[in-house]
């Protein structure tokens, strides 16, 4: 099912099938061209599918943007060790509702980019981890699963051509540090959720200790048009140094929040106004976030005039990330969203580093005084100041994750912490030099 | 040899082998970097961030404990972006933590409070409500103050790799981890306080130590562990005469911070409230108090008096006394007394062993090769219940080395869990299970074979010839009980053998023959207790006890003389592995006395002259007159132990399988001593199951 | 303890998901499939689970508490999950929540007394596109309004 009416500005190759009737179905699948490009690559040697992947400037798309081809070529191929490919399903972050897309409405399209994945490396074996929540995602791929082995796309012997391939799906239980890579697997192999200690990466020691192939859904599901079309015409649907297109949610403040494939490189301007009808009520944008609140929080104004790649957000001082972009309007209030932004952090904190388990919950503790207009100018400098004990400290990126935001928002709306102090201490007086007034 | 990397580290050039990490590298060059979560030995975390350290080319701060050294890496230490990343996660870490160091256990010795000092955090901007959780008693002897707790895993990661025990774990996420026992509100497990040891700051606690002192407050004495024959070295923290703490965080024995719950906290039995203080005679059918003069005159009295008239001695020695006393009594009861009745409770089959060695002198294996050895064969025994070092070591072995175990036991033993081959089979039935191991033995490079007291007598010479047949090098451990069961054999404390398995003219009776006699004159007993297995057959026998309490046996006897205790006196114990290691004391009983110095007084007041009796001069004619114990006094006075070798040609002699009698210990048990530890009895009493193999 | 033929038949299949000697990987999965038949992680549950995967309690523990749909204690018939993360704060994700609890009279992981509802202020779940949303049991709903809230709770109620 879609849950937004497509953009007549997309560009329509990952999400191509989507709004068919039945999509999810084999048959209609197989109608449109699914599992052509398998078909294809069985032709293909491992190299050659790596070459095209390459080719294509496909970087990750669960946010990290790592080019996927050279991932797939460190994955040693030699090594007597199984293959594994492992699909992260896990999308959690804050303003990301792309994978889910897909695979409700084509979940042939990600079995068919495993097995591609799965020849390009000699893997027999895939899970597919899918976040808690996503429930009804499990049956809808279950299903898919089960036709894909009713014709020989999965199991023994595939098609004749002496290829095996076993998918599973795997479900997640609520926690947003499984979808970083080795806390997946740690989770994959029945653990906490905690990261593991890199390298080696998961390409050389992941599931169970074994090589392993660990993508987005979006990037698996990119590779069958990679294949399709030949990794240098998917390149040029984006910019150069940006390949294909990436599906991008809009959420937040404009008037057409939705999921849209849009080229890379594509102007933040037309996305929010005429993909996403502009900004809601005819408001002024204050704050961008272009991939999840991970990312480093732009104004308004320096948002405008970028294009949606990686190099731009970059240049910025922020992210492409996972493609969540959260539009904030004038009205929004600044310290309210770095709480909520911070509580979400110190809630999903695994607890393993010192920096990000203390930092956490502290700037929680500290945000949530702020936002009651409780403290000082001196509080708000160690909003900041502890953001950047965190930045770059902690054992994954989560750390990251939680002080980007929080440390940007502090120097670029540091005015909003301040009002809210003067108005709370103005209502209250001395309500300022008491910590312990609301905890 | 492993390829050398050269690195910089604050400006100095260093050469290391490569893969070394690179906290380990700057420790050799004498730099160090401060870590909580690094733990030399157990596997890696990154988890404290610490020891986050600058490296030349490298865009982030990096973990010295996991970053190995590389080829012309340019590291500092102590730059300005470290040293503040130090501070803020100290700043981190202090922002929960209770700042309690006053009332503390870990006080004095807290690494936190170490670090605090050191790289100085200042004032703490945490101006927010600190959560409070309640400290927790686990077992008898842990307990969990959970906001103390940093969160460093050493104490999970000890109990997972090293007890091989699995015990701890860590539940929640974020800040409200904590660390939990294995049964949600409590722990069963091997009780061995090593968690509670390694932690850096006081979040585990023992019941032991609590709140009686500080560190600073107590004198410290680095002695021998008195219960199992694996020879710990353990560091008695004391204050006046009463011992409060067992541990050896100096690592400076053959355990290295190893210590089992004996070791680590069975010490208790010497404050225990029935320990003998005072000389006791039978007057009227009772034990009354006397003077040690009028004892030791009376035990002379006796003693000359069946001597002159050429009757019949029995001696019951010792497993736990040292060699100079064990040395001294055989002089005492061959020259002084004219007989070789003299025996002790044999639990091992060391004699068959050196036998069947027949001069091969480097088949007896030491205390490193069990962590070094690549492949081991372990036989009837339950290792980690019965020699827990021997089973921490082969851990180790496995962990770093991946060293290859096999077991050959009656149920199922710990070392299962790693096991290359585990075979289960009834007493008697272990040769041949052996037997079926065979193809895989012999790809071995090497192997150690560990096995019990079930095998003895010629089951020992076909087990030798088992090995021999492996066409790889062999080396033996030959199980014994407690703390100096080798050093009684080795010391001559039987009817047959001299020191150093020197046969004797005329064999004297053995332990059981002694009891079953009808017509003993004397039943002398040094630290052993036979009457708890043996009836006295002898109704007019004289029987003179030197003993800490009054068990079966001292309660039978016509004199007791008080004993001090192995924590209470010098001389040198030899474990199981032949090491030979000094004790010195750490506490004080009044009233009581070293055996040697009994043995001494008895002999001055017969009349006897057997030598000086300091236990140096002791050892002096030990080391000169006692095959393989010639070893280097330095070693031995420095607190080390020296390796002994008492192999020779074979010895002749029957083979008396039925005078090896393993005692069977738990972990929690220790034949009659243990009955005297309140530490131990609590465990045992304490529900739940405690050891799990 | 024993489940549905059902729960058993897919507790099978997803034993034989993992390469022999990988038992464990199953815990996860496993914990949430019979929570949803039992009601909750209970000790009984907690000791089934590690006897079948050959694992001590504790590591069944360990788990448990860490991930934030596994819970000990039951929840209602139908979990409702308002979230408030940045996207549905956007679309006063927090003001639904406010109804929700006022309109169920419990708070943050409470259950109404006859046990038909449970109320959870959850993190983002991937509708953020659609804010605000919340999740019923695993159902989604999107651009949910107080209005939209009323009716979905009034309706699981007549369901019974
Ligand atoms: C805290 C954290 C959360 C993450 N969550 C996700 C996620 O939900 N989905 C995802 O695909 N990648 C996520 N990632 C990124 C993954 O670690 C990994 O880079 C990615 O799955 C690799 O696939 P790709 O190269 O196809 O993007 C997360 C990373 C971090 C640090
Ligand atoms: S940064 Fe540290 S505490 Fe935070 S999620 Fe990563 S490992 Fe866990
Ligand atoms: S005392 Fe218990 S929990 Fe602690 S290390 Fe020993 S066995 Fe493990
Ligand atoms: S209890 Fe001690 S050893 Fe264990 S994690 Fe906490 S601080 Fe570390
Ligand atoms: S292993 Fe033996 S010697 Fe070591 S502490 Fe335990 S009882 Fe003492
Ligand atoms: S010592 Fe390196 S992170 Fe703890
Ligand atoms: S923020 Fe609410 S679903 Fe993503």
């Amino acid at each position: 099912m879609l849950f937004n009416d497509p953009s007549p500005l997309e560009v329509k190759i990952l999400t191509r099938r989507l709004g068919l009737p039945n999509s999810a179905s084999i048959e209609t699948n197989l109608a449109n061209g699914g599992y052509k490009s398998f078909e294809k690559a069985l032709e293909m040697t491992q190299d050659q599918i790596i070459q095209e992947v390459k080719d294509s400037n496909l970087r990750g798309r669960g946010g990290a943007g790592f080019p996927t081809g050279m991932k797939w070529g460190f994955v040693p191929r030699q090594s007597p060790k199984p293959k594994y490919i492992v699909v992260n399903a896990d999308e959690s972050e804050p303003g990301t509702c792309k994978d889910r897309v897909l695979i409700e409405n084509d979940p042939h399209l990600l079995i068919e980019g495993c097995l591609i994945a799965a020849q390009a490396v000699g893997a027999k074996a895939g899970y597919i981890y899918v976040r808690g929540e996503y429930r009804y995602l499990i049956g809808i791929l279950d299903k898919a699963i089960g036709e894909a082995y009713a014709r020989g796309y999965l199991g023994k012997n595939i098609l004749g051509r002496g290829v095996d391939f076993d998918l599973y799906t795997h479900t997640g239980a609520g926690a947003y540090e499984c979808g970083e890579e080795s806390a997946l697997l740690e989770s994959l192999e029945g653990k906490r959720g905690q990261p593991r200690i890199r390298p080696p990466f998961p390409a050389v020691a992941g599931l169970y200790q074994c090589p392993t192939v660990l993508n987005n859904v979006e990037t698996y599901c990119a590779v069958p048009s990679i294949i399709e079309m030949g990794g240098k015409a998917w390149a040029a649907l984006g910019i150069p140094k940006a390949g294909g297109t990436k599906l991008t949610c809009l959420t937040g403040h404009v008037n057409r929040t939705g999921v849209y494939e849009l080229p890379l490189g594509f102007p933040v301007e037309k996305m929010i106004n005429e993909v996403g009808g502009g900004i809601r009520g005819g408001k002024k944008m204050k704050a961008f976030i272009p991939g999840g609140s991970s990312c480093p929080v732009l104004t308004g104004e320096e948002a405008w005039p970028l294009t949606m790649d990686y190099d731009s957000m970059a240049k910025a001082g922020t992210m492409l990330g996972s493609g969540g972009v959260i539009i904030m309007d004038e009205d929004t209030d600044m310290v309210k969203a770095a709480l909520r932004i911070m509580h979400f952090y110190a809630h999903e904190s695994c607890g393993w580093c010192i920096p990000c388990r203390e930092g956490t919950a502290w700037l929680k503790k500290l945000l949530t005084r702020l936002n009651e207009g409780v403290g000082t100018a001196k509080d708000v400098d160690l909003v900041g100041d502890l953001a950047d004990n965190m930045l770059g400290k902690t054992f994954c990126p989560l750390g990251d994750a939680a002080a980007l935001p929080t440390a940007s928002i502090v120097r670029k709306f540091r005015h909003e912490f301040e009002a809210k102090l003067a108005r709370a201490q103005a209502a209250v007086p001395g309500m300022a030099n008491n910590p312990f007034a609301i905890v | 040899m492993a390829d050398l990397v050269n690195l910089t580290i604050n400006g100095r050039a260093i050469q290391t082998p490569a893969g070394t990490l690179v906290i380990d590298a700057a420790k050799k060059a004498g730099i160090e970097i401060p870590a909580f979560c690094y733990y030399e030995g157990y596997s890696l975390q990154a988890a404290c961030r610490m020891c986050l350290v600058e490296v030349e080319k490298m865009p982030k701060l990096q973990a010295a404990c996991t970053l190995p050294a590389g080829e012309g890496m340019v590291v500092r230490t102590e730059s300005e972006p470290v040293v503040k990343t130090r501070k803020s996660m100290l700043e981190f870490l202090l922002a929960n933590h209770p700042l309690d160091c006053p009332v503390c256990d870990k006080g004095g010795e807290c690494e936190l409070q170490d670090m605090s000092f050191r790289y100085g955090v200042g004032e703490s901007r945490f101006t927010e409500m600190k959560h409070h959780v309640d400290e927790k008693q686990w077992s008898p002897v842990v307990f969990y103050d959970g906001p103390r707790c940093i969160l460093c895993y050493r104490c999970v990661r000890v109990c997972n790799e090293g007890m091989g025990v699995s015990a701890l774990g860590v539940i929640n996420r974020g800040e409200q981890s904590l660390i939990t026992p294995n049964f949600e509100d409590h722990l069963e497990c091997d009780e061995c306080g090593m968690c509670i040891d390694i932690c850096p700051v006081g979040a585990l606690t023992s019941g032991t130590y609590r709140y009686r002192t500080r560190p600073w407050e107590m004198k410290h004495t680095g002695t021998i562990c008195a219960f199992c024959s694996d020879g710990c070295k353990t560091t008695l923290g004391t204050r006046g005469h009463e011992i409060i703490r067992g541990n050896n965080r100096d690592r400076s024995g053959i355990n290295g911070e190893f210590l089992c719950m004996k070791g680590r906290y069975a010490f208790d039995f010497i404050e225990h409230p029935e320990r003998l203080t005072s000389p006791l005679m039978k007057v009227n059918g009772k034990l009354e108090p006397v003077s040690w003069a009028k004892a030791l005159e009376a035990v002379a009295r006796k003693f000359t008096e069946v001597k002159t008239r050429g009757g019949r001695f029995g001696i019951a020695a010792s497993t736990k006394t040292t060699n100079e006393e064990n040395y001294y009594l055989q002089k005492f009861a061959r020259q002084g007394l004219g007989t070789n009745n003299i025996d002790h409770h044999r639990s091992g089959d060391v004699v068959a062993l050196i036998d069947a060695l027949n001069g091969r002198a480097d088949a007896l294996a030491t205390m490193q090769d069990v962590y070094t050895m690549t492949a081991s064969l372990v036989i009837a025994s339950d290792l980690a219940q019965e020699h827990p070092l021997i089973a921490f070591q082969l851990r180790a072995n496995n962990r770093h080395h991946q060293s290859n175990t096999y077991t050959v036991t009656k149920g199922p033993v710990r070392e299962d869990k790693y096991a290359a081959a585990s075979i289960r089979c009834e007493e008697g039935g272990e040769l041949e299970a052996v037997a079926g191991l065979r193809e895989q033995l012999s790809k071995e490079k090497e192997l150690l074979v560990i096995f019990g007291g079930a095998i003895k007598g010629e089951a020992v010479g076909k087990l030798v010839a088992f090995g021999d047949s492996l066409g790889i090098p062999v080396k033996y451990i030959c199980l014994v009980d407690y703390s100096n069961s080798r050093g009684a054999m080795d010391m001559g404390l039987l009817p047959d053998l001299g020191p150093g398995y020197e046969p004797v003219d005329q064999p004297g009776m053995t332990l059981p023959g002694m009891m079953a006699a009808s017509d003993l004159d004397v039943l002398w007993v040094v630290g052993s207790n036979p009457l708890a297995r043996y009836e006295l057959a002898s109704p007019g026998a004289f029987v003179v006890v030197q003993e800490m309490f009054l068990t079966e046996t001292a309660a039978r006897a016509d004199i007791v003389l008080p004993a001090s205790a192995a924590y209470e006196k010098a001389g040198t114990l030899t474990n199981v592995t032949g090491e030979c290691q000094k004790l010195h004391a750490a506490g004080r009983t009044m009233g009581a006395k070293p055996d040697l110095e009994i043995l001494g007084l008895i002999a001055r007041e017969m009349g006897l002259n057997l030598g000086i009796w300091s236990s140096s001069n002791v050892f002096e004619e030990i080391r000169k007159s006692v095959r393989g114990y010639n070893i280097p006094l330095p070693i031995i006075a420095t607190g080390q132990a020296a390796q002994t070798n008492p192999v020779k040609g074979g010895v002749p002699l029957r083979p008396r399988p039925d005078l090896i009698q393993p005692a069977g210990n738990t972990l929690f048990t220790s034949g009659s001593l243990g009955r005297y530890s309140k530490k131990l009895t609590s465990v045992i009493e304490y529900p739940g199951q405690l050891y799990r193999p | 303890m024993t489940f549905s033929p059902e729960l058993e038949a897919k507790l099978e299949k997803l034993m034989n998901s993992y390469p022999p000697g990988r038992k464990k990987s199953a815990l996860i999965p496993m914990l949430m499939f019979t929570q949803d038949e039992v009601g909750s992680i209970t000790q009984e549950l907690v000791e089934e689970v590690a006897r079948r995967i050959g694992i001590p309690t504790v590591q069944v523990d360990e788990v448990v508490t860490y991930y934030s749909m596994l819970h000990r204690k039951p929840m209602g018939k139908h979990h409702i999950q308002v979230c408030t993360n940045i996207s549905c704060l956007l679309w006063n994700g927090d003001e639904l929540y406010e109804h929700a609890r006022e309109k169920l009279g419990i708070g943050h992981k409470e259950v109404t007394a006859d046990g038909m509802f449970s109320l959870e202020e959850v993190e983002c779940m991937g509708a953020c596109s659609w804010a605000p949303a919340i999740q019923v049991n695993y159902d989604f709903h999107h651009h949910v309004t107080k209005e939209k809230l009323d009716q979905i709770i009034d309706s699981l109620r007549k369901l019974r």
